[in-house]
């Protein structure tokens, strides 16, 4: 696939923008053309979160990712809101801790995990955003550990440095979830 | 070659106006530019320069306009609502021929309007923005980089012509995340300003910073001079992009985030085997006329995709002496085509041509 | 014994004010204090829109002439650019501070502004022939209030010294009138205060000069002088009405 058109989704919080500018920075890193665009105005003062994210091989024309390759929704809302937008033959993460129901669609590979109930086991805090990249980059086939250590310096900053090891130990449970 | 990083675009204009030696910045917070604000707070006072958060968009543009009197780089953003409230300031900033960059991250209108991306200070923009006869340097960014190579070009441009200069941007410009480079960013230091009003120091006489001219004859001469220097500015700065315009049969004119829109729609329409370029304008004024008037030659319609209720669609229709059909395709109130949309446009348009 | 000079910092030309109007007093008596301050090569004035609009051809030092209202944004401006060697004063008028202007005059004077402002408050429009001004007395007529300024149709004047001193911010808000010798005298004390003030980074420092306009008062120049005294004054009391210094110096 030349161009990943991603779209994360769900409460404000949940580290949906994180979670995208993670990707965006692993993307970087690794020599892809990547964007990055966030839902903004009052709905992000703790409302519902979004942003679309895009890694290409090639210059990225449009950021903005109204029919995704692959949505991650982190709640129930992104789930209905989002669901019929996905490409055939795209993906779904969803988090089945807030989610209950089923997607409906049967064109596209579908992915629960309970990463909110997995972070909170783990004393991982809110770090279910990072459970369900995990699982995402392992299922993209773009799983590689030192391109999400770099990127994870890059969106961590030195002062909170702790903060990096218990991502990277989040995203691995995720890659690890369902193996 | 310094690493890249992920910006947003508001950042990246704040940061490359520092790089360009912008030390003063005043403003007044609004959706959705205010990380040129946030920005500002954070860093001038750590560099030594002046961040200001003016009682008004007025006090800012005024507050602007002394620092430029005084000679030295400065700038002012705001979105929207906020560039009206500027209308007056921009206007005395041309009257005292003064430099300065003025950035306006756009939002749906008209009043309050909303606070998604639209195009629809075009006009506001490309007219001057207040009253009496003048030009801003309109400069249309469509990336992050751009957005700060353009902060950067803007005050050079404004300087060499004593002029303002302004970026028009929009909400997703504003934004979006994209890498950029503010270290590889080449900047010319600003040139002497023997006008400035920085004290005589009791060695020359009197500067004297002002738009007043009571004398009618002294005005149109001022108004003639003034015109002379923004012939040169067409002949000299126009700037453009052409994608796949060279056998195009229809062209679609596009600025900013338009333009990443239709770029995506005209590679689906070659796909289809529909011969479709794009002029994307940078500087909207100067508008660039000669590569539309060029690709008239060949084309047979154009398409003006905008997100407002047609405005550029006027000057395209000026630069091609109105000798092929333009259509409108667009978005408006904080809507955004989607290259869909465009790709209908264009099939829409072909038929008709075919 | 001192031979009476024109000032240096103001340039020999006829100005072009009425004959009787206290402008002219008022801009000698910032003239001398800026040559005695020895502060000309470093200072700029700005201008406002109104009678003295035109201020930056009499004036020697470097001159801005800002938009209606305002100078103080533009004084703002200019002194940041250079705070360390740039003195900075406004010349405004009532219309120009008071009414269209009056945002940029408060927040100039909650952030304490380092600048000098001279405020003329003749309680009228002059350069446009004679309206009512924000601080036109109840009962005045103008040509915009042919009939007396009624307070319950437009309120009543607006004291801004005593409305500026309720601010935290500014360091110095003094009244002053230049009607007779004596009260020259005392207005000039004020102007240089206003300008030392500056010098020593003390903040913002406005002199609200009550003057005259013969002209559209429709009075003669004495006439207009003795109004100052028996309807102006009451009105708008002479006196120092915030000195930040003096007070903490006395607190201590």
């Amino acid at each position: 696939m030349s161009a990943k058109n991603m779209l994360f989704s769900g409460f404000g919080g949940q580290g949906i923008l994180f979670a995208g500018k993670f990707i965006a920075y692993k993307g970087l890193i690794e020599d892809k053309q990547v964007s990055w665009l966030p839902s903004y105005g009052p709905e992000m003062r703790g409302g519902t979160a979004s942003c679309s994210v895009i890694v290409s091989d090639t210059p990225v024309g449009s950021p903005i990712v109204s029919n995704p390759d692959i949505l991650v929704a982190m709640n129930l809302p992104s789930l209905d809101r989002f669901e019929s937008k996905v490409r055939p033959g795209g993906m779904i993460f969803a988090d089945s801790t807030l989610i209950e129901r089923k997607v409906e669609r049967d064109d596209v590979k579908v992915f629960y995990i309970p990463a909110t109930r997995m972070a909170s086991d783990e004393k991982l805090g809110n770090l279910a955003n990072m459970i369900i990249v995990g699982k995402l980059l392992k299922e993209t086939g773009d799983y590689t550990e030192d391109g999400i250590r770099a990127a994870l310096d890059k969106v961590i900053s030195a002062k909170r440095a702790n903060m990096k090891d218990t991502n990277f130990k989040a995203i691995q449970m995720g890659a690890d979830f369902g193996e | 070659m310094a690493d890249k990083i992920l910006m947003k675009g508001n950042e990246a204009i704040a940061a490359a106006a520092i790089k360009a030696g912008c030390m003063h910045y005043f403003g007044y917070p609004i959706t959705p530019q205010t990380e040129i604000a946030a920005y500002m707070a954070k860093v001038m006072p750590k560099i030594g320069g002046t961040f200001l958060q003016a009682e008004s968009e007025i006090a800012a543009i005024n507050m602007v306009y002394g620092v430029a009197s005084a000679g030295k780089r400065v700038m002012t953003s705001s979105s929207s609502p906020g560039v009206s409230l500027k209308g007056e300031g921009l206007s005395y900033l041309a009257g005292s021929d003064l430099p300065a960059l003025i950035v306006n991250v756009q939002r749906g209108g008209p009043g309050l309007g909303g606070i998604q991306p639209s195009q629809s200070d075009y006009f506001q923009a490309t007219r001057g923005g207040g009253h009496g006869d003048y030009h801003m340097i309109v400069l249309a960014p469509a990336s992050v980089q751009e957005m700060a190579e353009l902060t950067v070009k803007g005050f050079e441009l404004a300087d060499t012509y004593r002029m303002t200069a302004m970026i028009l941007a929009d909400g997703t410009m504003g934004q979006m995340m994209e890498p950029v480079s503010i270290d590889d960013l080449k900047v010319n230091p600003a040139p002497e300003k023997p006008w400035a009003t920085t004290g005589t120091q009791l060695s020359r006489e009197h500067n004297i910073v002002n738009s007043l001219s009571l004398v009618p004859e002294e005005l149109e001469q001022l108004n003639f001079k003034r015109y002379e220097r923004y012939q040169v500015i067409e002949e000299n700065e126009t700037r453009y992009e052409e994608y796949k315009v060279d056998d195009a049969d229809i062209v679609i004119a596009a600025f900013g985030i338009a333009a990443r829109v239709s770029k995506n729609a005209v590679d689906e329409a070659r796909k289809l085997g529909i011969k479709v370029g794009l002029i994307r304008p940078i500087t909207l004024w100067p508008f660039p006329k000669a590569p539309f008037k060029k690709a008239a030659e060949h084309a047979k319609a154009f398409i003006s995709v905008e997100l407002n209720m047609g405005q550029m669609i006027e000057d395209v229709q000026l630069a091609i002496e109105s000798k092929r059909p333009v259509t409108l395709c667009n978005r408006a109130g904080g809507m955004i085509p989607d290259p869909d949309q465009v790709l209908s446009a264009i099939k829409e348009v072909n038929g008709g041509i075919a | 014994m001192a031979v009476y000079e024109k000032p240096h910092a103001l340039i020999d030309v006829p100005l072009h004010y009425c004959p009787g109007c206290t402008h002219g007093i008022v801009h000698r008596l910032v003239a001398e204090v800026i040559d005695e301050l020895g502060i000309e090569g470093k200072t700029i004035g700005i201008a406002p829109v109104g009678c003295s609009v035109m201020a930056y051809n009499y004036f020697n030092c470097d001159m801005i002439e800002a938009a209606h209202g305002r100078a103080p944004a533009v004084a703002t401006g200019v002194k940041r650019a250079d705070p360390e060697n740039h003195i900075v004063f406004t010349y405004q008028g009532d219309g120009d501070l008071a009414s269209i202007g009056m945002a940029e005059t408060v927040h100039a004077a909650a952030r304490n502004e380092n600048i000098t402002v001279i405020f003329i408050n003749n309680a009228i429009y002059g350069m446009t022939g004679g309206q009512m001004a924000p601080t036109s007395l109840v009962g005045q007529v103008t040509q915009t209030s042919p009939y007396g300024r009624d307070p319950k149709a437009c309120g009543y004047p607006i004291k801004v010294c005593e409305m500026l001193s309720e601010l935290v911010g500014p360091e110095y808000l003094e009244r002053v009138t230049v009607n007779n010798v004596k009260n020259i005298r005392n207005a000039k004390k004020a102007i240089k205060k206003a300008f030392q003030n500056q010098i020593d980074g003390k903040g913002f420092s406005l002199v609200e000069v009550v003057s005259s306009c013969p002209t559209n008062w429709g009075m003669t120049p004495k006439q207009a002088l003795d109004w100052i005294e028996s309807d102006m004054l009451p009105y708008y009391p002479l006196g120092v009405y915030k000195d930040r210094s003096a007070e903490e110096k006395e607190a201590e």
